[in-house]
């Protein structure tokens, strides 16, 4: 029985950098690659980081622009202009 | 020196508040309850609509933005599909009989989900949630449209998809699902987003979803593969709508609990019969194969339903009850579904055939329980009587369910020789019922069931025939009005594979692109 | 009324005998699965029971090589799940047999297409 969360976004070019923030920036987070895509789960939670990923860009990123390349998710969802953070509450 | 700083702004929380229910009011010139007649009736009570939390935060202007970025990629890669002539890579044209089921059954879902979350975006008092329909409204709409576009490239070149609209309201499978959503949309606001936000896209998506688009992916059909990625941002926000609807309803008030329990029993039912066509579709339909029913049930179903039934154990909910037989089911359903296609193929807008020999060592590896007990023999007949010049087709319409209008092809859990016969009476007449758990559906609601439009009953009772027609005449041909009727042209969009024109017209292309 | 409505909510059933041209009757060859389900057909109330079996039974299941290898004095009838023990010189309605009946015949010995049910 998992208390995984998880995200899986399409394998392009733009997604990559948000993919290598996410790496980074949660421990015990794990990707695997499968035919166009790339699903990362995480134990409890996962945040996503606008500067982590302006960081690796060098330009400006609007975190809803994950929408242009999001396949699916789980978990409850908390966002705002820095973070977009999945959990589940209980 | 000034240095240039941005604006200020506010956060996206307190922008995504302004702009929905920041916008919404108490009415005064007429009652809250006369503004929003339909969200009491059901007896869901809502106690505090500003609990609702929004599953998404996307302003309309943000929405429109990357809505329409993902629609300049989609179209750009329909475009240079059509172009290149990127049918001709797909593995062969049984595949695309795969789309035909696609775009004939589950497209036009996609506008009647449209129309129904129009409606309930329209209908429920808290404005968050009127907010999150809305958005759903018009993502259902562009799926209509990008799904119909993705899948035309196909229309130009294979028969079976030229009319879906017009097959969705009159031909016997069709009515499968088209009765699915339209039950939907005429029962209240609440029960339908606990059929179609929580059963339907967030419970079984994956079942519907993974299999047509691995299915594309697997058989070289780019454009449709195209399509499944620019939607599936969208079916993310609307798994987490249907999430919240749930939680929403069963945290307000514990009297709404046995409430949306029945709904979830009545919803798993009715969407896991809808399934049954995309079973057969990915065990028999595919020429290159990604997985069978089995295992998708086994990965989707099995083990991530589980996970969001002990999720919803904490409400008092428990799994459907029809969930075990729906588990029994893996190892037939998609058999029993081909089967019956097979032998009505006279009418059916798609053609069906016998698998071929490596095909079947696929499915008897993927059944080792059923497959070459129960199915393969009957299969092995057809091919025998196919090569002698006798290819099988029912003469006689078959007995459909009530409630899910499936033929009565599936049997007892636990035996799968005996078909599973269920039947009530009501007002002194009789209902059948392919399961217990049809049954109950009906025995719940009978006074909706008794009006279901059952195709093979209209039939008889004169009411598919083309305007006109007169039934009395001498030579008159019933089947042949009912394709009439149906608008398929017998011989072409019907029968089988073998023989087919999209099977002489395929290898023609493609021996023209390989040859001089 | 179990419907939940804001208003009554009472339409007609639409599939009442009167609107058939003979009530309609479901037929079920038990272990012939090859017909994928029971099949459907209007017969008239007056049609006799053996005239059933010598004129409408061949045309609905005479494809399947079992059907020629039925014994008739073995066949078994059911009706709604109950056995039925049929007069074949009485009409249909006087073997109780009414609009939307589903009846069952099983023919012991023979199991379908190489024994499969089929």
């Amino acid at each position: 029985m998992s208390n995984n969360v998880f995200i899986a976004f399409q394998s392009t070019d733009e997604s990559r950098p948000v993919i290598e923030a996410i790496m980074a920036d949660n421990p015990g987070a794990v990707a695997v690659e499968s035919p166009g895509m790339v699903k990362i789960d995480s134990p409890d939670r996962l945040t996503i980081r606008r500067d982590s990923i302006e960081e690796r860009t060098g330009t400006r990123f609007d975190l809803q622009q994950i929408h242009l390349n999001l396949i699916t998710l789980s978990g409850y969802i908390d966002e705002d202009d820095d973070q977009f953070t999945l959990s589940w509450r209980s | 020196m000034d240095t240039r700083t941005t604006k200020s702004r506010l956060g996206l929380k307190d922008r995504y508040a302004a702009m929905t229910r920041g916008l919404g009011w108490q009415t005064t010139y007429q009652p809250m309850d006369k503004v929003f007649p339909y969200d009491r009736y059901e007896g869901i009570k809502i106690h505090d609509w500003d609990k609702w939390e929004d599953p998404f935060r996307l302003t309309m202007d943000a929405y429109w933005k990357y809505q329409g970025e993902k629609e300049k990629k989609l179209y750009a890669v329909i475009d240079a599909f059509q172009q290149n002539n990127g049918f001709l890579g797909i593995t062969d044209a049984r595949y695309v009989n795969a789309l035909k089921v696609f775009i004939d059954g589950v497209t036009p879902l996609e506008y009647n989900a449209h129309r129904g979350f129009a409606h309930v975006g329209r209908h429920f008092t808290g404005a968050g949630t009127r907010v999150a329909c809305q958005m759903q409204s018009i993502d259902e709409l562009r799926h209509y449209q990008t799904e119909t576009h993705s899948i035309s490239t196909y229309n130009k070149f294979f028969s079976g998809m030229h009319h879906a609209n017009h097959w969705h309201d009159r031909v016997w499978y069709l009515s499968v699902p088209k009765s699915f959503f339209e039950d939907a949309m005429t029962a209240g606001p609440f029960e339908f987003l606990t059929a179609i936000s929580y059963s339907f896209e967030y419970l079984l998506t994956n079942l519907l979803f993974v299999p047509f688009m691995s299915g594309a992916a697997y058989n070289g059909d780019m454009s449709t593969v195209t399509f499944g990625f620019s939607a599936q941002s969208d079916e993310s926000r609307h798994m987490t709508l249907g999430i919240e609807s749930i939680k929403f309803m069963l945290e307000q008030d514990p009297g709404n609990v046995p409430i949306v329990q029945r709904w979830m029993d009545k919803w798993f039912w009715r969407a896991y019969r809808v399934l049954t066509l995309v079973s057969m579709m990915m065990d028999y339909m595919l020429p290159k194969r990604v997985m069978s029913w089995k295992e998708a049930w086994e990965i989707y179903a099995e083990q991530n339903g589980g996970a969001l039934f002990r999720d919803l154990a904490r409400y008092g909910i428990r799994e459907p009850k029809g969930w075990r037989d729906a588990c029994e089911g893996k190892n037939h359903i998609s058999h029993q579904t081909w089967n019956v296609f097979y032998g009505y193929s006279g009418a059916t807008a798609l053609h069906t055939w016998v698998p071929k020999d490596d095909e079947m060592a696929w499915l008897s590896a993927k059944y080792p329980e059923s497959f070459d007990r129960l199915y393969r023999p009957r299969l092995e007949y057809y091919r025998e009587r196919q090569r002698q010049g006798r290819r099988f087709y029912n003469k006689t319409l078959p007995m459909l369910c009530t409630t899910c209008q499936i033929p009565m092809i599936f049997t007892e859990p636990g035996d799968p020789t005996k078909i599973c016969y269920r039947e009530s009476d009501y007002l002194g007449d009789k209902y059948h019922f392919c399961s217990d758990h049809c049954k109950e559906i009906f025995d719940h609601e009978p006074e909706k069931y008794v009006q279901s439009w059952l195709p093979v009953h209209q039939i008889y009772q004169g009411n598919c025939f083309p305007p006109g027609t007169d039934p009395t005449r001498p030579g008159f041909d019933p089947m042949a009005a009912v394709l009439d009727y149906y608008a398929l042209e017998d011989g072409r969009d019907n029968l089988d594979f073998e023989g087919s024109e999209d099977q002489k017209n395929f290898a023609t292309w493609r021996g023209l692109s390989q040859r001089n | 009324m179990t419907v939940a409505a804001v208003k009554p909510y009472a339409f007609p059933a639409r599939d009442t005998v009167d609107k058939f041209p003979a009530p309609l009757l479901y037929i079920g060859w038990e272990d012939h699965l090859m017909f994928g389900a029971p099949l459907c057909l209007p017969l008239p109330a007056s049609m006799p029971f053996g005239t059933m079996v010598e004129k409408v039974l061949p045309d609905l299941f005479g494809e399947h090589p079992d059907f020629a290898r039925i014994d008739w004095s073995k066949v078994e009838w059911f009706k709604s799940g109950r056995p039925l023990h049929p007069d074949p010189a009485k009409s249909l309605a006087d073997n109780g047999i009414g609009h939307k009946d589903v009846i069952r015949l099983r023919t012991p010995g023979l199991a379908g297409i190489g024994g499969s049910c089929s």
